[in-house]
């Protein structure tokens, strides 16, 4: 199963891509075959990281909605998404987390920083106190009555901020690792070589 | 009115955050940076004039009341550190800006750079504001945790191993500050600085002065008083120069703003303290003897730093009106002017490629201007008439002649003498690196890490940044008047401490 690519090109950094094309995946979705990298791979943890991750996704999108009154909140469901992306880590490395979002880290990060800022200055502009809320009441058809509260959007800002940084931390700690395939030290490497050859 | 108070804080951090968007593109970073600082600047120079005229200006966070919100509060002093903070921030930040062009060219970005400078600058914002310890604490985190990145940033292994120091000793002290916090609010039940008074007046004596002691030890790391200053002339010296001289500035001066606020707001002290008056001799005559000792320029400019906080720590202890006042105009001075003399050895060190003195000479003739932007701070560093450093060190010998008792007059006398030798400090540097043959710029020891040294190219923001820092201190030697009468008021504030609570709980105290 491919999806089409806008461009061949895999230096993303140079060449601007639309927007539109931002989340579509880079590669396909099962790399069994295709993945060149060396170290021994668990088929079994990779596919199920894969069956496993929408859900955990969506779970975290749960938490960040119940986060108003129950337990939850846009810091535990950023938190339980970026395991999501955690799972995808260990079990294909970075190429594989590449082949999920094409956004870099710290452009999340800031996003996410930023909704949370202009939340909690907004209020300020109908000369209420910084960092207060306001509820609206809204009744959709299928869903029914649904309340919204303005900190919905502060808790959105914390949850990009907290995916952003996991994802960040991945990329940049996980750089050493990278070298020589997850976890693996030089001496497995060598035995590894032996056994191929 | 009350939005400005958050905005020191917020706007930064969304910069910040706008920062890392953008962080292909070195020229939105750049203007970000300088526009949400000169922003900054201005906010604080009208928080400034309504505090004077109309009191403490106070927001509660989300309108929930204190001591049960979150409070920022600025008052007279909060307003004037704020407003000489971002002024020293700003040209810090114009300094590096322009550093960078030279060794990097103008198109290189620096993905971490601008963002953590900003997240440092909110930090300091918020402790200067915070109404309350909790979020103090958190401001401190937010000032160490970007201080961590921009102090290891394109490192070498001998700055590792010095900023391993720094990371270890703010973490201990962190940890201090958390249990003392924990300690304060189960002996309380309330964080809330302009609640504090009340409910610690109640506690037993020996509770009340374990708690005062346990704080002056928690800032008293930060703020590097001397049997806890150890760290700092190990750490400092080995960043940039423009990291080092934020740092010098403004992180040691925070810990002092912390001291000052909580000592005067949250304990009541009727007479000095002897306790803290031998701290502050201690650490100015131990941090100046260090100071001559020493043959690297950061290093001597950093023993000099830990001795002048000894002078903070003497106007304070004091306890009197005459003494506050002395040592927020010295607060004022002294960030400004360490500001300087750091950039300028940058500035230095870039020319002669060394920080030893003995193996620099010749800077005078080769680069007038910068041995005028060294003469200028350095004098006023030692307290030499008419500048800014003779102006607020007169207020304090005068506060400390006032008070008259014999603890008092030996520590006056400890702060002339430590002028003096400050005197013989600088002029150590001056005659090794301004004097002398104009020698051949030494080669940089390692040309892959973030100080460029022995290039000798300097660009023009740098000089007009390290210009600007000197004007600024010139310019509070020329306005001590009424810099001197603000300081005076903002210092009686202080002490009664009765405007700030009922501003912040409302006259009938909050419910209370």
């Amino acid at each position: 199963m491919t999806t089409d690519r806008p461009t061949e090109e895999t230096d993303h950094d140079t060449d601007p891509v639309p927007w539109t094309f931002w989340d579509r995946p880079r590669d396909r979705w099962l790399m069994a075959e295709h993945n060149c990298n060396t170290w021994p791979r668990s088929l079994l943890l990779e596919v199920v990281a894969r069956v496993v991750f929408p859900t955990v996704l969506i779970l975290s999108v749960y938490l960040l909605f119940a986060g108003h009154n129950n337990a939850g909140g846009g810091f535990s469901g950023g938190l339980v998404a970026g395991l999501a992306f955690v799972l995808r880590y260990v079990a294909g490395g970075s190429a594989e987390l590449a082949a999920m979002v094409r956004i870099r880290p710290p452009v999340v990060i800031g996003a996410g920083l930023s909704i949370a800022i202009v939340t909690a200055l907004s209020p300020a502009f109908f000369g209420e106190a910084v960092l207060s809320s306001a509820v609206w009441s809204l009744h959709l058809p299928l869903l029914g009555d649904l309340k919204i509260a303005t900190n919905l959007f502060l808790d959105l800002g914390v949850y990009l901020l907290i995916v952003g940084v996991v994802m960040d931390l991945l990329r940049t700690v996980g750089a050493g690792t990278e070298l020589g395939g997850p976890g693996l030290d030089e001496e497995t490497m060598e035995r590894d070589e032996v056994e191929r050859t | 009115m009350t939005v400005l108070v958050a905005l020191p804080v917020l706007l930064p951090l969304f910069a910040a955050a706008l920062s890392l968007i953008a962080g292909r593109s070195p020229r939105v970073q750049r203007l970000l940076g300088v526009g949400v600082l000169t922003a900054i600047a201005a906010i604080a120079v009208v928080l400034l004039l309504e505090t004077d005229r109309n009191g403490p200006v106070v927001l509660q966070f989300g309108g929930y009341a204190a001591p049960f919100g979150i409070t920022l509060v600025a008052d007279r002093l909060s307003a004037l550190l704020l407003l000489v903070s971002a002024l020293v921030t700003l040209a810090v930040l114009i300094f590096s800006i322009g550093q960078r062009i030279t060794d990097y060219g103008r198109q290189t970005a620096s993905t971490a750079f601008h963002p953590m400078y900003l997240m440092l600058c909110a930090g300091v914002s918020l402790a200067y504001l915070t109404g309350d310890l909790f979020n103090l604490f958190v401001a401190f985190e937010i000032m160490l945790a970007s201080s961590y990145v921009l102090i290891t940033r394109r490192t070498t292994a001998a700055r590792v191993r010095a900023s391993m120091t720094y990371v270890i000793v703010s973490l201990t002290s962190s940890l201090l500050f958390i249990t003392m916090i924990a300690l304060v609010y189960a002996a309380t039940g309330t964080v809330n600085l302009a609640a504090l008074p009340a409910k610690i007046a109640e506690l037993d004596a020996g509770v009340q002065s374990s708690l005062a002691l346990f704080m002056v030890v928690v800032f008293g790391i930060k703020a590097a008083l001397v049997p806890m200053h150890f760290w700092l002339p190990d750490s400092y010296p080995t960043a940039p120069a423009p990291i080092t001289a934020v740092f010098a500035g403004l992180l040691t001066k925070v810990g002092v703003y912390a001291l000052i606020r909580t000592q005067t707001l949250v304990f009541i002290h009727d007479a000095s303290w002897t306790v803290l008056l031998v701290i502050a001799m201690l650490t100015m005559i131990i941090g100046v003897l260090g100071a001559i000792a020493q043959n690297d320029l950061n290093r001597m400019l950093s023993f000099l730093l830990v001795s002048h906080i000894g002078y903070m720590l003497f106007g304070l202890a004091l306890f009197t009106v005459l003494g506050l006042a002395g040592v927020i105009l010295y607060v004022v001075h002294h960030i400004t002017v360490q500001a300087a003399l750091f950039l300028t050895s940058g500035i230095i060190t870039r020319h002669t490629g060394t920080v030893s003195l003995q193996a620099m000479s010749g800077v005078a003739k080769a680069y007038p201007l910068v041995a005028v932007l060294f003469a200028l701070p350095a004098l006023s560093l030692a307290g030499i008439p008419p500048f800014s450093g003779f102006v607020a060190k007169i207020a304090l010998l005068q506060a400390g002649a006032a008070v008259g008792t014999p603890v008092a007059y030996a520590v006056t006398a400890a702060a002339v003498v430590t002028s003096l030798l400050t005197l013989f400090a600088v002029t150590k540097i001056w005659v090794g690196a301004f004097w002398g043959k104009v020698a051949e710029p030494h080669a940089d020891p390692d040309p892959t890490d973030e100080v460029t040294v022995g290039t000798g190219s300097t660009s023009k923001g740098m000089l007009v940044a390290t210009g600007g820092l000197v004007a600024v201190s010139v310019l509070i030697a020329v306005f001590a008047g009424p810099l001197a009468a603000m300081s005076e008021r903002a210092a009686a504030d202080l002490l009664d401490g009765g405007a700030y609570q009922t501003a912040v709980l409302g006259a009938d105290g909050g419910g209370r």
